[in-house]
């Protein structure tokens, strides 16, 4: 009579555990894949480890904290690793629902990952979804912050050339007297502008002759090639008629 | 006394700023994407011969005209014939064309610059969904870089009807993008001397991080024996000569104007010959190099995605079957496949369909034909340089402008208008500009003046091999890429475009509408009418003057 009600009560367990049972659900490790060299066996003990930490996660939900480790049963074992599980409640005659059972291990998930050395993608469980970890989001971008920086560098540069151009086309208003006038060197090379510092120095200063000697002070802003010394060529003769 | 010219500082900035126009993405995508297309190592047949017979005699040809004419694109053409003055207004157009496309290159580099400073890289994590269960799912379906590209950076519409709005960061980087390169060209010729050192240079430098970063990755010499395994039988294909001369003409960036430009900025006693030649050696050279580079790559993210794929399918057997974790490899996968087929053969074939055939072969395909992008070269910043200015202001209002225009490149459709100014908005027109370059100058101006000219200009007599060169081959060869060209759009009929599919996170191809097609057509006709519009301009007024003169005589 005893082994009777034994065997009863038996079949009736494994029943409650079977592969697409009603709140089962499918585990499957790969812990070649994670550890490699240091894989370890699945055998009885890492079992009875998976059972306890899912009886620990279900002891941590509101009305469950009675369960034991006899609660949580395994079944179907494949040497895959791939096994289902299911939690019953004290009486052992039916199941807890797989919504309770679905939120405690969620909220366990990095506990149980981290007793067997895997993570989320090695130690899966079948319709339990992952929970990521936030993202960090610092308050202003990054990418903004070296945008400004290069942004400003930029614009002084070019603030910097612009007025520098200025300046130089202010200079190169200072005039000399067409009878200073030397060989006029008729290239403008760029590099070896001598020009402004010379003017300066000088005093006489003509009102309404534009004209430079040598060291022509090619003013970049302007991309004339250098002043025409009109001490030699007066205004119509530069134009031959056609 | 003529007015006198900038000249550079030294030859040395000539040469620079011919290499660095020169020298652009085309060498790095263009090149490896053809030469492993049209038979890997047997392409450098057909390019190195193109080379000699159309990429040196043009380029030399430009040069000698900005030498010899001192001036630039439009006042060169100006003075060759009244009648031509076209040319280099049509040259003038494409270059603005150009820049306005280009620099939007510039700002999706600053871009991934500027995310580079975080740890991980943004491209290469897929961010979460909204509850945290998963990854974003167009990120699952495409690639987390694809995700980053398409989605974070372009923010792309399905087609190019939807416009969208105009994307705020993008346009940040192509303000920042249009500013640097007013920065550089400001001074004229005195910022952009010292510039090129720089622009000519830096490519180098990059280059070889790169070559020594990609022959140090898994899976390099896959790409580097795929791409230069000689396919002999592809010497015999039109197609590769045709694409050989194309390469080596967009290659050079001839007719832009801005090597004219440049050249006027030189000594007339400079020998543009020799720079000539070195010039298209060291580009091609660079072709060739980049090629290195980019197939080292290629083959490292070919054999990666292999072994992912290889990976998925082990995983899928392994879960199917509940094989043991770590039994399947890449080794024993095909016997234990053909094992399970037989001895689970109903649930094989269920799992059949989703299982996919993976081979190195198709996936080094995939990944170099994916980036087909028909990249012309020449830097954004030359091209204002070639526009009549004559003050700092003008240069900055052709700033100004560009970027304004700019801003259509960053909306959600952005990237489409890219690809229609990409595609269409130089190739023709350019062919035609050459053309006519080499036809006026031999024929209009004269070879025997020219030669005589360039002999009194730099003292050394004209090879008759370029004359040879110029007055038949090369204008023969461009009037049958014209012709290649223009059949091939003829006979493909509607142009199609490649649009982002975000639900299937793939490209997929569609028509373009008509608008578009408009678009198209405008930007190839007001660029190549420039040309007839500008002759029949000088006849008119010279007709009008004759006319005016005509009772007075």
């Amino acid at each position: 009579m005893l082994w009777l009600l034994f065997f009863l009560v038996t079949a009736i367990r494994a029943d409650l555990c079977q592969p697409d049972a009603e709140n089962a659900f499918k585990v499957r490790l790969s812990i070649r894949t994670a550890l490699g060299d240091k894989a370890y066996a699945w055998d009885r003990n890492e079992e009875y480890l998976f059972k306890a930490m899912v009886a620990f996660s279900m002891r941590k939900v509101p009305n469950r904290e009675t369960t034991e480790i006899s609660h949580v049963l395994l079944c179907n074992v494949t040497q895959r690793v791939s096994f289902w599980f299911v939690v019953t409640d004290p009486s052992r005659n039916h199941t807890l629902p797989a919504v309770e059972v679905q939120s405690a291990i969620r909220m366990n998930r990095n506990r149980i990952n981290n007793a067997f050395f895997l993570n989320d993608q090695t130690l899966e469980f079948l319709r339990i979804p992952p929970t990521f970890a936030p993202p960090t989001d610092p308050s202003v971008p990054i990418w903004i912050i070296i945008f400004g920086v290069i942004f400003c560098i930029v614009l002084v540069a070019t603030m910097l050339l612009i007025l520098s151009g200025i300046r130089q086309h202010r200079r190169v208003k200072i005039l000399h007297c067409p009878f200073q006038a030397s060989a006029v060197n008729n290239q403008c090379h760029f590099g070896k502008n001598k020009g402004p510092s010379e003017m300066e120095d000088t005093e006489d200063k003509c009102e309404n002759v534009i004209t430079i000697e040598n060291g022509i002070p090619c003013d970049p802003l302007d991309m004339k090639g250098g002043h025409i010394n009109d001490a030699f060529v007066t205004e119509d003769e530069r134009l031959t008629p056609l | 006394m003529e007015k006198t010219r900038p000249l550079w500082a030294t030859p040395l900035q000539f040469v620079f700023a011919c290499i660095s126009y020169a020298v652009g993405l085309g060498n790095v995508w263009r090149f490896p994407y053809l030469c492993q297309m049209y038979g890997g190592g047997s392409f450098l047949v057909p390019y190195v011969v193109m080379l000699v017979v159309e990429g040196m005699p043009l380029l030399y040809l430009e040069l000698a005209v900005g030498q010899r004419m001192r001036q630039g694109s439009i006042g060169a053409w100006r003075t060759v014939s009244p009648y031509l003055s076209g040319v280099g207004v049509a040259s003038v157009l494409v270059s603005f064309f150009l820049c306005t496309y280009y620099n939007v290159i510039n700002a999706w580099a600053f871009w991934y610059l500027f995310h580079s400073f975080q740890d991980p890289l943004p491209w290469s994590v897929c961010p979460l969904n909204g509850n945290r269960t998963g990854y974003v799912e167009e990120c699952e379906k495409a690639s987390s870089t694809q995700y980053f590209w398409y989605r974070k950076t372009l923010n792309i519409s399905p087609s190019i009807q939807e416009s969208g709005a105009v994307q705020w960061e993008p346009a940040l980087c192509l303000v920042l993008a249009w500013l640097v390169v007013y920065l550089c060209i400001l001074r004229g010729t005195a910022s952009t001397g010292k510039v090129v050192y720089f622009t000519a240079l830096l490519p180098y430098c990059v280059l070889i991080i790169y070559l020594v970063r990609g022959l140090t990755l898994h899976g390099a010499t896959n790409g580097l024996a795929y791409m230069f395994t000689p396919k002999m039988e592809q010497l015999a294909n039109p197609k590769a000569w045709i694409n050989a001369a194309t390469q080596i003409f967009f290659s050079l960036g001839l007719g832009f104007g801005s090597l004219i430009a440049f050249a006027s900025y030189n000594e007339p006693s400079n020998n543009c010959q020799k720079h000539a030649i070195i010039v298209s050696i060291i580009n091609s050279s660079t072709s060739i190099f980049a090629s290195i580079v980019t197939f080292s790559i290629y083959g490292f993210k070919a054999t990666f995605n292999y072994e992912s794929c290889l990976n998925k399918v082990i995983l899928l057997l392994t879960n199917s079957f509940d094989l043991e974790d770590g039994f399947l490899t890449a080794n024993n996968l095909e016997q234990v496949k053909d094992y399970l087929a037989s001895a689970y053969p109903s649930k094989y074939s269920e799992v059949f369909p989703q299982i996919r055939n993976c081979s190195l072969e198709s996936e080094l395909e995939t990944v170099s034909c994916r980036q087909n992008l028909d990249l012309l070269h020449p830097h954004a910043s030359q091209g204002p340089l070639t526009l009549p200015m004559r003050k700092g202001n003008l240069r900055g209002l052709v700033c100004l402008t560009n970027c304004a225009i700019g801003m259509v490149f960053t909306m959600e459709a952005g990237s489409y208008w890219f690809d229609i100014f990409n595609d269409y908005a130089a190739t023709l027109s350019l062919l035609l500009i050459v053309l006519v370059e080499t036809v006026a100058m031999c024929y209009l101006y004269g070879l025997s003046r020219f030669e005589s000219e360039l002999k009194a200009m730099t003292g050394r007599a004209l090879n008759w091999y370029w004359k040879a060169m110029w007055g038949g081959v090369s204008p023969l060869l461009i009037i049958s890429l014209f012709i290649f060209y223009l059949s091939d759009y003829i006979i493909t009929g509607t142009l199609r475009y490649q649009a982002w599919d975000a639900a299937q996170g793939q490209l997929v191809t569609k028509d373009y509408p008509p608008h578009a097609l408009a678009v198209i057509g405008l930007l190839v006709a007001s660029s190549t009418m420039c040309i007839p519009l500008g002759a029949l301009g000088t006849l008119i007024t010279r007709c009008l003057r004759r006319g005016d003169t005509a009772p007075v005589a």
